[in-house]
């Protein structure tokens, strides 16, 4: 029971951060039906950031507003030059382009700095831990899930009570009909591009504090948790996202602990065989997304 | 208000629309009729800028806007309703009354919503509910009165009463009725020829893509072998 529970909190402090990135590619499929291969980059690129802002000396109260904000701006950057371009393009396109755009951007550090992997300080409360009853608790994860409510509340907040809010959420559910009604495409998809860079750099933070290095592929791993999420939870789905990257964590978690010691390194072999395995049952993911309309 | 000269639209090789043109005058109410196909709603998406023609020419008090983007039309005055109403289910009535009022000042917000609401008070029943459990004609009334939220100084609508009930049919003719009454000038494509005819100020007959006859509902309405092309028998 004590292990069990302890998997579940270890597992949701994994799966915030991976319900942060699926929300994030979750945004930008609902406006462009993209499905965003370069989502990876914003952690790459805020990382390397956060290499050189630490090796000038920056603190990780500095480093983290830091991070957040390359995130958002990377974001941005990325939809004016190459997403800006393929608008209204089909599926397959959008998706050429992210793969496109994951390599050139990994290719630029790789050529332009370096292959190795760079390393910096992590700060010195992530590895600690408090008793909570018979469990042991870590700081960073309690952080985490705190921070990680914290941001879905003020997501919620944001779709639901604002303007901006309202307007992503038609734009999703039918663009042209939204553009009938006023919604600037432009305005509606740079925001949705800095919502999802906003997500990403929060997850940044907090997958850079526990990496403690970055090197030019690094943004392959948490694209694929949070594509993989934003799959499981139902694509297009904002809550399903949510809830397929909390899914994700914990089935890392609760297999690491629970597969014999020597098929334990194959974690995530097995996870992805269990999500192919969902996709044969249920290939909507968790939440299935209808738009659809009576007469 | 509205001119159309020559406008020409292509899917891929086919033209469906050829060279039509039309204009629409203040405070009139224009039928476009025709029979299945005849490119009545391309015409409409064409001038909202849902379609990008490929020549031809409209200009909206005397502003060239040929392929301006639907949502830099609608705050020049000109909404669409679209065919098959198009209102987003997963928001509810409210808000999709909010969003079609996206570009007026949101202090100006509060008090449209009011009037919409006293204008369709069955809406106002069902203002929190998800427009996705609105009936057909009761979605037919949000989609007008979402367009009627960007206070439009021209408003085209796409066959309102399609799909609908003979008794419905009747709320949105009345609905009709009474924007002319306000003095609102309408571009209405209709199915419902006969309806039309009688509502309408004046009216043009598309058949192939082509506006093939012009004029009063009363003129039209006579013409019997145009009322046959145009009803499709």
């Amino acid at each position: 029971m004590t292990e069990l529970l302890q998997n579940l909190i270890d597992g949701l402090g994994r799966g915030s951060i991976y319900a942060l990135l699926a929300l994030g590619v979750a945004v930008v499929f609902g406006v462009m039906h993209l499905l965003n291969f370069a989502h990876g980059e914003l952690i790459t690129v805020s990382g390397y950031a956060t290499f050189w802002a630490m090796a000038a000396g920056w603190s990780w109260y500095l480093t983290v507003p830091l991070i957040v904000v390359v995130s958002v701006a990377t974001s941005l950057a990325i939809e004016r030059v190459a997403f800006s371009r393929v608008r209204g393009a089909d599926d397959f396109t959008l998706l050429l382009t992210s793969f496109g755009v994951h390599f050139v951007v990994s290719a630029i550090f790789l050529l332009y700095v370096s292959a190795s992997v760079k390393t910096f300080p992590r700060p010195g409360w992530v590895t600690n831990t408090y008793a909570l009853g018979s469990l042991r608790v870590e700081v960073f994860d309690t952080v985490v899930i705190g921070v990680t409510v914290v941001t879905l509340l003020a997501t919620t907040l944001l779709l639901q009570r604002t303007m901006f809010g309202l307007a992503l959420r038609a734009a999703a559910a039918d663009f042209d009909t939204a553009r009938l009604m006023g919604v600037r495409s432009n305005s509606v998809i740079r925001g949705a591009f800095a919502l999802s860079g906003l997500l990403a750099g929060i997850a940044s933070v907090f997958w850079l504090m526990r990496a403690g290095s970055i090197s030019p592929s690094a943004g392959i791993n948490p694209m694929l948790k949070g594509v993989l999420a934003a799959l499981v939870g139902g694509l297009g789905s904002l809550r399903g996202a949510v809830l397929g990257g909390l899914a994700l964590g914990l089935a890392e978690v609760l297999l690491r602990s629970r597969l014999p010691d020597s098929v334990a390194s194959l974690t995530e072999g097995v996870v992805f065989l269990l999500i192919a395995l969902l996709f044969i049952f249920r290939p909507q993911g968790i939440v299935t997304v209808t738009h659809a309309e009576r007469v | 208000m509205l001119e159309v000269s020559g406008l020409t639209t292509k899917y891929g090789e086919i033209s469906a629309l050829r060279e039509a043109s039309l204009h629409v005058g203040s405070g009139e109410v224009v039928g476009l009729i025709g029979p299945n196909g005849a490119g009545k709603t391309t015409l409409l998406n064409s001038i909202a800028g849902l379609l990008t023609p490929s020549g031809g020419r409209v200009t909206f008090d005397g502003e060239d806007i040929t392929g301006m983007p639907p949502e830099k039309l609608l705050r020049s005055g000109l909404a669409l309703v679209p065919e098959h109403r198009r209102i987003f289910v997963d928001l509810t009535v409210e808000e999709n009354l909010r969003i079609g009022g996206v570009t007026v000042p949101s202090a100006d917000r509060p008090a449209l919503l009011d009037e919409m609401g006293e204008r369709f008070p069955m809406l106002r029943d069902k203002w929190t509910t998800s427009a996705g459990y609105l009936s057909g004609g009761e979605a037919q009334q949000l989609a007008i009165a979402r367009a009627l939220m960007s206070r439009p100084r021209l408003l085209m609508m796409d066959e309102p009463s399609l799909g609908l009930a003979p008794l419905l049919v009747d709320v949105v003719f009345d609905l009709i009725e009474a924007l002319r009454s306000q003095g609102r000038t309408l571009l209405v494509v209709e199915q419902n020829a006969t309806r039309m005819l009688d509502l309408a100020d004046r009216a043009y007959v598309l058949r192939s893509g082509e506006v093939v006859a012009e004029g009063t509902g009363a003129e039209l309405r006579d013409n019997e072998d145009l009322f046959d092309t145009f009803v499709g028998n």
